[in-house]
């Protein structure tokens, strides 16, 4: 039991992450933490997408003549690259859902779910 | 290889034209919808040419980017249904950029470039998303049309921020939910090229990995596609954003949605095969039963009409998906065929409300009574795409429907083919109901409707359209902020503020800035500019119905996946 925890910790964290990213989206009230929620998750994916990068006793990706060439001693670079992507990605929906909830609350002068939905009513 | 290279320009195009387009604005004004429309027509004739090479060859056309090798660098891929979706896309992305030239709203017009500039990228994203062979590339390309979406939409009416950033966290979710099913399959085959991930994955689709990348990744595409019951983001979204968006988004944004679905379910798993241990094909194929007929019968209830076909948009992509999970021949290709059709219809509707908004300011069907005299040929064109909508023979709609209830047939699922007849019966409910208003209704009365309204005006577009009674508009003097220099000249002819303190006394009073759209075409003809893509679309409609047996022949024949 304790060794499944202590094994798997990081995906025991990804999937606590994932689920608080989830809850906070679709449970909060309130714009921006629902926003929050969303980067949770966000953050929590890209954890899992670096979790499978690295390999028992392999070195950066960055070809070293003392290493060798086998595949197995170097980490898995494709992840990081992939991440990089999404990171960017991530930054770019955060900055469009900022500048929403500016406007959100230029109109209603709230960011509460509930009042806004009564006042588009 | 030119033709090789075609994939990669339908890509590039708009993309540049997206970047060039502010730019463009600096330098003058005007050019900035016509570049617009280059781009996008480069990228239509692009896009027929590699489609026409695809059908005519019947193979596929490959790219690889930077000359590396498929498993390792990205490919572009253009098969029959590439080829369809890429020429949908591409011939909706200009035709509804030509409407936006008349058919904008004037608020949005002096920040137009930013407007076609986001309006590219929408584009761009949906170009990639058809036309990659690869699961990360597929992810960016979903997010870079989904933030473009969402930036379109958040320019609309009052609520639109609101509805764009409910939009923007659901569809996060699901793009995240995709994500981090593609890290299960990256995980278990450490490959992102679609093909060699299949093969790779025919080993190993029983391990739970599989299963639980395949559920996230459907119900990811679930989400984009607004599958019911993750519907939630659309009504909002569609009923609130500027008419130019929802005729594109409408038409193909949530379609690719039902693409990606295919390509989980028949490019990357074999769901013949899958099926035996995770009832996917189960749980789409009900959930798309409920989706048309839930889907038809909210839209009965609305009185909005881009609301009532919004919630038809969710009923038609329940026919797409449920064709897809009748996991036959006729279904796939019925499914495939309604993408393309209902696309034409969902377009020709939404030009049509927007023509309609620009000349009388609202889109109350409840107030519509008389509009076939005063718009006779939009609404002969709302009339074919309306009776598309329910399925009548001569009009594209009839045929997907046809092969859906084919397909129901051959899996012998009779309570499909029970749905796919009823909710017939539901469209045309609720269309011949716009429709009976529109010819029929003779109780135009504006007097009348004006005090009853007024009333009722719970709503601010209900106030302001009473004030403009049938299509006389508001007085200018309540839009601020607009200079007359901006307005073509035979708005100039606008009746100005002779009659309206009278009138103004009628509305709730509101400031300005919360005013909904009013008409920004009320006086003259329509612009040809925005008649001639509703005319296109509406005969495009009864083209595409006379040529269906063509396209299924030529094209949709090989969309079938092997082995159904």
């Amino acid at each position: 039991m304790i060794q499944d925890i202590l094994g798997w910790y990081n995906y025991w964290l990804i999937s606590i992450l994932i689920l608080v990213g989830i809850y906070g989206m679709m449970a909060k009230r309130n714009l921006l933490k629902k926003l929050m929620g969303m980067n949770i998750l966000q953050v929590a994916i890209i954890l899992f997408f670096l979790t499978l990068s690295p390999k028992k006793g392999a070195t950066m990706p960055v070809y070293d003549a003392t290493v060798g060439t086998a595949a197995a001693d170097y980490a898995n670079p494709l992840p990081q690259a992939l991440m990089l992507t999404a990171i960017v990605v991530g930054v770019a929906t955060t900055g469009l859902a900022l500048a929403l909830l500016v406007r959100v609350h230029r109109t209603f002068g709230t960011l509460e779910e509930d009042k806004i939905m009564e006042e588009l009513r | 290889m030119t033709s090789s290279n075609s994939l990669a320009w339908i890509i590039v195009i708009p993309f540049f034209a997206a970047a060039l387009l502010p730019m463009i604005h600096r330098l003058n004004r005007r050019l900035v919808h016509p570049v617009a429309l280059l781009g996008s027509g480069a990228a239509l004739l692009f896009s027929l040419y590699a489609a026409s090479i695809v059908v005519l060859t019947e193979a596929p056309v490959n790219h690889t980017l930077g000359g590396w090798p498929p498993p390792w660098g990205i490919e572009l891929r253009l098969d029959h249904l590439s080829a369809v979706m890429v020429v949908l896309i591409a011939a909706l992305s200009f035709l509804v950029l030509l409407f936006g030239h008349g058919g904008m709203e004037r608020r949005l017009e002096s920040r137009s470039h930013f407007f076609y500039a986001m309006y590219m990228m929408f584009s761009v994203g949906l170009f990639g998303m058809v036309l990659t062979h690869d699961l990360f590339n597929l992810y960016v390309f979903l997010e870079v049309s989904s933030l473009a979406g969402y930036s379109l939409i958040a320019v609309g009416e009052r609520g639109s921020p609101f509805a764009a950033f409910r939009y923007l966290i659901l569809g996060t979710l699901g793009a995240m939910l995709f994500l981090l099913g593609l890290g299960y399959l990256y995980a278990l085959t450490g490959s992102l090229n679609y093909v060699d991930v299949a093969e790779r994955l025919s080993s190993v689709n029983e391990s739970r990995a599989a299963l639980v990348a395949l559920a996230l990744m459907l119900t990811g595409f679930g989400i984009k596609a607004a599958l019911f019951p993750l519907h939630a983001w659309l009504p909002d979204s569609y009923a609130y954003s500027p008419n130019v968006t929802v005729a594109f988004m409408a038409a193909v944004g949530t379609k690719v949605g039902a693409y990606g679905i295919f390509r989980v379910l028949f490019t990357i798993y074999e769901i013949g095969e899958v099926r035996v241990h995770l009832p996917v094909i189960e749980i789409m194929g009900w959930l798309s039963a409920i989706a048309i007929l839930a889907g038809s019968i909210l839209a009965m209830a609305q009185s909005d009409l881009k609301r009532m076909l919004a919630y038809s948009s969710v009923s038609q992509i329940g026919y797409v998906l449920l064709g897809f999970s009748l996991l036959n021949a006729s279904g796939v290709i019925g499914g495939v065929l309604h993408i393309v059709n209902h696309a034409f219809m969902k377009c020709c509707l939404f030009l049509v409300v927007g023509a309609m908004m620009a000349k009388v300011g609202h889109r109350d069907i409840r107030r519509l009574s008389g509009m076939g005299r005063k718009m006779p040929g939009v609404m002969a064109a709302f009339s074919i795409a309306a009776i598309s909508m329910v399925g009548l023979p001569p009009t594209a709609g009839f045929f997907s429907k046809w092969y859906l209830i084919l397909g129901a047939l051959e899996a012998s699922n009779f309570v499909f083919v029970g749905v796919i007849l009823v909710s017939s019966l539901l469209n045309a409910a609720y269309f011949f109901r716009v429709l009976e208003r529109v010819y029929l209704s003779r109780d135009a009365e504006p007097r009348v409707e004006v005090e009853a309204d007024v009333e009722a005006a719970a709503s601010t577009e209900a106030a302001v359209a009473a004030v403009g009674g049938g299509s006389m508009p508001i007085s200018r003097t309540q839009t601020p902020s607009e200079p007359r220099a901006e307005q073509p000249p035979h708005a100039g002819a606008v009746p100005d503020s002779a009659s309206s303190p009278k009138k103004r006394s009628t509305t709730v009073p509101r400031p300005s800035e919360e005013l909904p759209e009013q008409p920004w075409l009320p006086t003259g003809r329509l612009p040809a500019s925005v008649v001639a893509p509703i005319g296109i679309t509406a005969v495009s409609l009864l083209i595409l119905g006379l040529g269906s047996a063509w396209l299924v022949e030529n094209v949709l024949r090989f969309i079938v996946p092997g082995g159904l």
